[in-house]
Formats: C-alpha cells, sequence, structure tokens
C-alpha cells in the first residue's frame, strides 16, 4: 500500500455547540478517487471545506489534516492559500456563485494560473487556453473573453474544472459537482473530471449523495451518517456486500434504471438533527437490526483489510450478506389495476399543444423582438389507473406544458382534453368543477405550504375551494393524514414543524382531499433524500393502486420514472419525442435522444456501470428562441453525424412528427 | 413509514384551524394582555375621569391661573385657568379613538388595495398604483383645508376618515411589492390551481404573509394619526378651541414645558403610554400570526 497522499484523523467539526462531524478518519492515495456519500446534513461537504480550511470563522475544526505528512489544521491562512490551487484544487457545486460574474473567464483562469506560477501574461493565456480546449469548451481562444452568465450550467462547470487543474493540484476535491446539472450534462462533466484526472493524475474526492455517480466514478467509497464515516470499503464490495445496515437500505431506497418496479426500501424516520446526537449509535433509531447494545456506546469504525464499518453487527452482515428487503420492513403494495389499456376510459389528451412566450425589449415602449418557443407540439394521452411519466432536461418546456394544462383555458394551440371534456370550451362554472378532479403536488415541499397557515387548513383549503361542508372537511382531514402516513393529532402543526419528507406528504394529502382523478405530480421527490424518497414513491404507489388515481409524473430521474410510471413521454425543446410504454421506452428506447438520456443516468452498480457503453451527446440544448426549420435535435444527434448527405437533407428540412410513439425520421 | 399508523379510527378531536390557533397564542402572551389591559385602563380614564373632578375642560377657574397640581386641581391649571385634568381626560377620549381608527382605516385600506394590486397585475395594478401615486403627490393639508369646512357638521368620524385617507399610500406600495413576490410562490399557485376565489387567496395566504409588516406600520401609524391631528388642529381645522385633543395640548404645553411642566408631561406621558401599549399588542399578534417566532402556544 502506497503512504497517503492526504490523511484525516479524527477530524472534527463544531459550529458554535453544535458539531457537524465528529471524528472522521479518511486517507487517499495518489491518483485513487474516493467517493464521500451521505445524505444531506451527514456533514460530507462540512469534511471537503474543512480539508481545505474554508470553513467561516464560526467553525472549531479539531483533529488533523495532513498532506504529504504536513498538518493543515491550525496553519496559517496564507500558507494555507499557497497550497490552494496549486496541492489541493476545489471544484463547487454551483458553478455560477463560483466564478465573479463581472470578471471574464479568461482573466479568472489567468488569474489562478498567475498567483501559483512565474508565467507572464499572454503565455498564461495561452495555458488558460490549453485548459479549456482539454476540457472539451469550443473554441477556447473566444471563450476566454466571455462572461461568466455567457456560458451554460455545464459549460460554466467546465470552465471550473479547468482552473481547478490549472496548477495541476495532487488533490480535486469536487463537491457535488453535478447536482445543478442535467443528466446529460452530468455525464459530460463527470467525463471531463475523468479526463482531467487522467491528464493530472491528481486524486480525486467525489461527495455526492447520488450512489449512481459514486459506483460510476469512486475507487473506494466512505459513506457518512451524522457526522462520521460508517462503512468505508472499496466500491465494488461496498456495493456488492455492505456491512452497515445504514448502507444496506441506502442501495435498496434507490430507484434503479434496470429494475422493475415494485416497493423500494425505505428507511424509517429521519436523519438526526445537529447537535441532537446523544449517546450510542446515531443510526440506532432508524435500524431495523437494532440491539439493547447499540444504544450504549457508539461503534467505532473497525473490520478486516480495507472494508470497514461502525456497526456492532457488521460480522454478521458480512457473513448473511442479506438484500435490502431482507432487513428491512418493506410495505406490500396492493395489487394493480390489470384492466387493458384499451378498455380504460382516458384521463387526459393533449393532442398538438403549443405556448410562446413574447421577447419584449424596451423600457418605456415594448416591442416584441421575438418568442420562446417554450411548448412547440406536445402529445400526451393518460388513461385511468395510469402513471405517465414525462420526462425532459430542464428548458425542454414540462413545467410550462404543466402550467397549461392546469389553467384549464383555451390553449394558444393544440387541444386539451380532460376527463372528455376539451379545456377551449369550458364556462367558468364546468373550470371549477374540473379543478376538483385535476390537482398538484409542487416540488420544492417549502414552498407549497403556506407557512402561516396550520396544515389542517391547508388540506382543507381544496374541499373549501370546491365548496364542502363544514363536516365533511372536519372528516376528512384527519382521515387524509392517516392516509398519507402521518399522525392525525398534527393538524394543529404549522408546516415549518415537518420535515421535507412529511412536508411531501401533506402535499399528497391536500391533493387528494376532493378525490381527484387525476394528480400532477410536478418534481415530487426530486428535493429529498435518497432514503426519505423511497417512503413518498411506495406512498404513491400504494395510493395509485388503492384509489385508481391516474399520475402525471413530470421528473428529471429516469430511474424514478421507470421505477413508478406505466408509460413515459420524452420531451426535448418542447416537443414529444418518443412515448410510449415505459418497459418498452427503458429497454429499446427508438429516438436518438432518449438512447443518449438512457445511458446517461449512472447506475449504482458499479460492474453494471463500467460495463455500459455511454451516448454522450456534444454542447448543450439550442436556445429555444430561435425556431429552426427541421428536426430540433439534429445539432446534437448522434445518429445524424452518422447518415449520408441525403438523408440529413431530410433532417435539415423536415420536422419529424410524432409517428407510432416516436418524431424521428430515421429511427 | 408508509404503514398506515395504528391509531383508533374513532373519535379524534378535530384540529384546531387557524384561528383558534393564533387567538390561542395571542391570549398566552404576556404582552398583549398587558397592552390590551392598559388600553382599556387608558379608555376607562378617559371615559369616566370626566365624572371624577367637579372641573369642566372649558370653564376656567380665575382663582387659579398656571398653578402647579395641587388636591383641587390634579394636574394643575393653564393660563387660562382651566383644569389641566380635565382637558387631558377630554382629549384623551378623542385622540384613543381617532389614533385607533385611523391606523385600523388606513392598514386595512392599504393591505387591500396593495394585495389586489399586486396579486391582480396587468390594469387592475395599473389604475391601483396610479391612484396611489396620485394621492403621495397632492398636498393633503391643502385637501383637508378645503374639504374640512364642508364636513362641519358630520363631526370626528369624518375627520378620522380624512386623516385615514391621506396615510395609507406608502404601506400599500410596500404591499404590492411583497405580494408581487408571493404571487410566484407555490403555495398561492397551488391555491389558484385548486380554484379557490382570488379574493380568498388574498385574504388566507398573501395578508397573513404580509401582516407582520402591516402591524409594525400600524403600530407606528397611531401614534402618527395623533400627531398629524395635532398638527391639523393647530391650523384650526379638526378638533377646535375650546375642544382639545391630547394633539391640541401637547402643541400648546411644548413651549411651556420648562417653565410649566404640567401643562405638557401629563398630556405627553399618557401618549407615549398609549403608544407603548398599542405596540405590545401588535408585537404579540404579530408573534401569533407567525408561527416560527418560537413561543408556542
Amino acid at each position: 500500500m502506497s503512504p497517503a497522499l492526504l490523511e484525516v484523523t479524527d477530524l472534527a467539526v463544531d459550529f458554535g455547540s453544535q458539531p457537524a462531524v465528529r471524528g472522521v478518519d479518511l486517507a487517499l492515495r495518489r491518483g485513487e478517487t474516493l467517493g464521500i456519500v451521505g445524505e444531506s446534513g451527514s456533514g460530507k461537504s462540512v469534511t471537503a471545506l474543512a480539508v481545505l480550511g474554508l470553513l467561516p470563522g464560526t467553525a472549531q475544526v479539531r483533529g488533523s489534516v495532513k498532506l504529504e505528512g504536513r498538518e493543515l489544521v491550525g496553519l496559517p491562512g496564507r500558507e494555507l492559500a499557497g497550497l490552494r490551487g496549486r496541492k489541493v484544487a476545489m471544484v463547487f457545486q454551483d458553478p455560477l456563485s463560483a466564478f465573479t460574474p463581472v470578471y471574464r473567464i479568461g482573466d479568472q483562469i489567468v488569474e489562478a494560473i498567475r498567483i501559483h506560477q512565474k508565467l507572464d501574461k499572454a503565455a498564461a493565456r495561452k495555458r488558460a487556453a490549453e485548459l479549456l480546449d482539454l476540457v472539451g469548451i469550443p473554441d477556447p481562444a473566444r471563450a476566454l473573453d466571455a462572461f461568466p452568465h455567457e456560458f451554460s450550467g455545464g459549460m460554466r462547470q467546465r470552465a471550473m474544472i479547468a482552473m481547478a487543474i490549472a496548477n495541476d493540484p495532487d488533490i480535486l476535491l469536487a463537491d457535488e459537482p453535478t447536482t445543478a446539472l442535467d443528466v446529460t450534462i452530468q455525464a459530460q462533466v463527470l467525463d471531463v473530471l475523468r479526463t482531467a484526472q487522467r491528464e493530472t493524475g491528481a486524486a480525486l474526492v467525489l461527495v455526492s449523495h447520488d450512489l449512481g455517480v459514486i459506483a460510476g466514478m469512486a475507487d473506494r467509497v466512505a459513506v457518512m451518517y451524522a457526522g462520521r464515516v460508517v462503512e468505508t470499503a472499496p466500491v465494488d464490495e461496498l456495493f456488492a456486500h455492505p456491512r452497515h445496515p445504514y448502507t444496506l437500505g441506502l442501495i435498496g431506497a434507490v430507484p434503479r434504471l434496470d429494475a422493475e418496479g415494485g416497493p423500494l426500501v425505505p428507511i424509517p424516520g429521519q436523519p438526526p438533527a445537529l447537535g441532537s446526537v446523544g449517546p450510542g449509535c446515531p443510526f440506532a433509531d432508524r435500524c431495523p437490526l437494532v440491539q439493547d447494545r447499540c444504544r450504549d456506546v457508539e461503534p467505532e469504525l473497525t473490520g478486516a483489510g480495507d472494508h470497514l464499518a461502525a456497526c456492532v453487527r457488521a460480522d454478521e452482515l458480512a457473513e448473511r450478506r442479506p438484500r435490502p428487503e431482507e432487513v428491512y420492513p418493506v410495505p406490500p403494495l396492493p395489487a394493480a389495476d390489470l384492466t387493458p389499456r384499451a378498455e380504460r376510459e382516458p384521463v387526459l389528451r393533449v393532442t398538438g399543444l403549443t405556448k410562446t412566450f413574447p421577447v419584449l425589449k424596451g423600457t418605456v415602449f415594448k416591442r416584441r423582438v421575438g418568442s420562446v418557443y417554450a411548448v412547440d407540439g406536445v402529445e400526451l394521452d393518460i388513461r385511468r389507473g395510469e402513471t405517465l411519466g414525462l420526462v425532459g432536461e430542464s428548458g425542454s418546456g414540462k413545467s410550462t406544458t404543466l402550467f397549461e394544462l392546469l389553467n384549464l383555458g383555451k390553449p394558444e394551440g393544440g387541444q386539451i382534453e380532460l376527463l372528455g371534456q376539451d379545456t377551449a370550451k369550458l364556462d367558468r362554472a364546468g373550470a371549477h368543477r374540473l379543478r376538483g378532479e385535476v390537482q398538484i403536488v409542487f416540488q420544492d415541499p417549502m414552498a407549497s405550504l403556506d407557512p402561516r397557515l396550520p396544515i389542517g387548513d391547508v388540506i382543507a383549503e381544496p374541499l373549501l375551494a370546491q365548496g364542502a361542508a363544514r363536516e365533511l372537511i372536519n372528516r376528512r382531514v384527519p382521515e387524509l393524514l392517516r392516509q398519507v402516513g402521518l399522525d392525525p393529532a398534527y393538524a394543529a402543526r404549522y408546516p415549518h414543524q415537518f420535515s421535507g419528507g412529511q412536508r411531501q406528504r401533506i402535499s399528497i394529502a391536500r391533493a387528494l382531499a376532493v378525490q381527484p382523478r387525476l394528480l400532477v405530480l410536478d418534481e415530487p421527490v426530486s428535493a429529498l433524500d435518497v432514503s426519505v424518497q423511497a417512503g413518498v414513491l411506495n406512498l404513491l404507489q400504494q395510493l395509485k393502486a388503492e384509489l385508481g388515481l391516474a399520475y402525471l409524473f413530470v421528473s428529471h430521474d429516469l430511474s424514478v420514472i421507470r421505477h413508478l410510471c406505466d408509460r413515459v413521454s420524452v420531451m426535448y425543446l418542447g416537443r414529444t419525442v418518443e412515448a410510449g410504454a415505459a418497459a418498452e421506452v427503458f429497454a429499446q428506447p427508438r429516438h436518438p435522444y432518449t438512447q443518449a438520456l438512457l445511458s446517461a443516468v449512472p447506475l449504482p452498480d458499479p460492474p453494471a456501470e463500467r460495463a455500459r457503453t455511454r451516448v454522450l451527446l456534444p454542447g448543450d440544448p439550442p436556445s429555444p428562441t430561435e425556431r429552426r426549420t427541421g428536426c430540433a435535435f439534429r445539432t446534437r444527434c448522434p445518429l445524424y453525424a452518422t447518415l449520408d448527405p441525403a438523408r440529413q437533407t431530410r433532417c435539415d428540412g423536415e420536422s419529424p412528427a410524432l409517428e407510432d410513439g416516436v418524431a424521428c425520421h430515421h429511427a | 413509514m408508509t404503514a398506515v399508523l395504528p391509531l383508533p379510527t374513532a373519535e379524534l378531536p378535530i384540529a384546531a384551524g387557524r384561528l383558534r390557533l393564533v387567538t390561542g397564542r395571542l391570549l398566552a402572551a404576556k404582552g398583549v394582555l398587558i397592552g390590551a389591559v392598559t388600553v382599556l385602563l387608558l379608555f376607562l380614564l378617559a371615559f369616566v375621569g370626566p365624572f371624577l373632578t367637579p372641573w369642566d375642560y372649558a370653564t376656567p377657574d380665575y382663582l387659579a391661573l398656571r398653578q402647579p397640581p395641587s388636591g383641587t386641581h390634579w394636574f394643575g391649571t393653564n393660563g387660562l385657568g382651566q383644569d389641566v385634568f380635565a382637558q387631558t381626560v377630554r382629549g384623551l377620549q378623542k385622540s384613543l379613538v381617532i389614533g385607533l381608527l385611523v391606523a385600523l382605516f388606513s392598514t386595512v385600506l392599504a393591505g387591500l388595495v396593495g394585495a389586489c394590486a399586486g396579486y391582480f397585475g396587468g390594469w387592475a395594478d395599473r389604475g391601483l398604483t396610479f391612484l396611489v401615486d396620485l394621492m403621495l403627490v397632492f398636498p393633503s393639508f391643502l385637501i383637508i383645508t378645503i374639504i374640512s369646512p364642508r364636513l362641519k357638521g358630520s363631526g370626528w368620524i369624518a375627520f378620522v376618515v380624512l386623516l385615514a385617507a391621506f396615510n395609507w399610500m406608502i404601506t400599500a406600495r410596500v404591499v404590492r411589492s411583497m405580494t408581487r413576490s408571493l404571487r410566484e410562490r407555490e403555495f398561492v399557485r397551488a391555491a389558484r390551481f385548486m380554484g379557490v376565489h382570488p379574493l380568498r387567496i388574498i385574504l388566507r395566504h398573501i395578508l397573513p404573509n404580509v401582516a407582520s409588516f402591516l402591524i409594525t406600520d400600524a403600530t407606528v401609524a397611531v401614534g402618527g394619526a395623533v400627531m398629524s391631528e395635532a398638527a391639523l388642529s393647530y391650523f384650526g381645522f379638526g378638533v377646535r378651541a375650546p375642544d382639545v385633543s391630547l394633539g391640541t395640548l401637547l402643541a400648546a404645553g411644548t413651549d411651556q414645558a420648562p417653565v410649566f411642566p404640567w401643562l405638557f408631561y401629563f398630556a405627553a406621558g399618557l401618549l407615549v403610554l398609549f403608544v407603548l401599549a398599542v405596540n405590545l399588542i401588535g408585537d404579540g399578534l404579530r408573534d401569533a400570526l407567525d408561527p416560527t417566532s418560537g413561543s408556542r402556544p
């Protein structure tokens, strides 16, 4: 075993009296990739920042961080600054706030180079252009003069990586580098990170909550929970035979792209709040394998070889190698309705929906100088008891489509038929009645509940809007709370007293109050941690089977869609490009975009993840303000590039219509 | 978590709605109680006080000019020999009512106009914002001067309406801009998609969420109303001699305060007490409406 490049021993970080990190040991060898995975509040980012000494002054750091034998904790700021960027470089989560908005990208990279290297301006600039070229930014010489806001999110993150490797650091710290990005862009950025690592030979510390990303990138993984590492092992070993119940639960809680639906493994309860960790194992309250001795003393991180776990029953788990569902209680799901699709009545049918927004210019007199074609031909078809997954990257017009549906007005173009009624022909009373049949659950569980309203009133709101009687409301509210797995006595509490997962359950209870037939779910689990998300997804599946609801489930997460949906509809630049039964689309995607999208989703299974071939899409989606002739996807289409000129002409000139579930001339 | 909780299905107490929760929190707050009792005592003093003293607020006692407080004249007398206690309680009657009502009217008006302009947008916004700007540029004193002779017969309530009418515009503008950002929040959107009536959204969601600002503003407006009433009275509108209000007493007593403190400090003390009490009530109300304020019912 080569000596460790970076050695963290017993690192502890307190914010005031609240411990955020409570004794972390990590070792990083030259050239290897260490993945740190954990849910929000587990202390993974704080650990990464503490290594670089980047924590705010209110944090007290104890323990030791040794870089090539040199102690970093307690080093004066000046000396630390000499190491940052040169020895250890950081890639942040949000690339927009990591660049100074008023300086050009090139100047910022040149500055990073010239701080540590004696280069004149021209040479540094040349080096910066090389770096941008290395991370795959087109036309690097011109990109140097661009301002950060002129770059898309993916380009900014690449420029960030270029800046991080500018001084050939020994260690790259990447803190959730792809969390804010779409999956195809995430695949590009991860690829760039691999390139950067290969070129510089640096060791990479990748902090992420996404098990799939970790599985694909890391050599070794450390799982953090409540400010401590609870398990660490080589990546294959960890995913195949976890020895800590928490790791086991996490792996079971992730919906997988390569697996059929069925209940996920929810980890009950919530991660402990900062500072509330008592004696004993912090996971004891959520652990299905808990014993009395767990509550006495916190177990040490021990084990043989390089697979360590902080659990008193780790050996037992190592021996038995149970699957997650053998350890965690998995709720039974009621059987789904098996009526053939053709016999079910349609709930929602959308044909050729379009919506444009004007681009206005001028301060006093606004002139229309163009249009944003946000939605430009969307087709949807949902029947009773069915879940349709609407997939697309940001800017593909998913949300606009939803709002057009929920407005229940006359669409700008196309037709919306809800429960057999054309929304363009509705009068006010009809529209109001129909509102009771369609309800929505929003993404952000904090913003979608009025902070000043007790949740009993929140849940009663749609009933009030439909003019329900007081007695009915008083009966329904406890009933609904119980239905979504909450205590009816909570009705008098305010939203801020609940956790994210519970708030999302409240949102679902509110939506169910008027017994709708269609539930629109706008990214309902993307703000939740994996273990909590599993519980909400199970709840949705259970409610659907019990109540015969139809769901329109909007998500950018294809694994979740795969897990939950019967049918799927893929959008690109405001158009439906592929639609069909989920099993078929996921098994055999026909549109090149769907193929690329699916191959970009990381699998939480290291061998499978390594064995896959990726279709990497070049570039970013084009701006929706230009209306192109022909197929909108052809600028990035891997298929288009391989076609002969005669067939390319067809893509250039003719926009493909959605026929037989796919909108491509050559699929 | 997904499993249905094993709770008795029967007879759960009906959960308290917002009204009950807020009332409960309000009553549990000590400050509110103290404030409310103080305001009540002030009203008591204002309306029972005149019967406790043999002196009338207008009739002079020529045997006691500018006398300091004594057994006969509890708060002393002024230059005309009028009893200051009788004047103060008489003034208190007016000022309590004017202060509270002006603050109430102008806050309600500001809240409604601001929320409607912000929520509906478009032409409603343009129209209401124009009205607000128009009212802001009008010289309010001039208008009141012109209008008040015509209102001679209608008494103090017309005066309250006039004062309130020129006191709400800036608040309304702030409420409008707060509403515009609230309107895009998901809970307001959710309510809209549920088919909740727009006015109901304003009352249920928008106004409670701007309540902290409105309440602070209203408590400031109480003191402001008493003082602007005094300013108007000084020019001969509103409360006219020989009738008095706290404002006119203060205006008359200010320059004599160093030499004849009783002419100033009794009225000033009562005004400060009044504004403080209103502030206590306002703070309590704000905390009661804001569930994150810490104190649990």
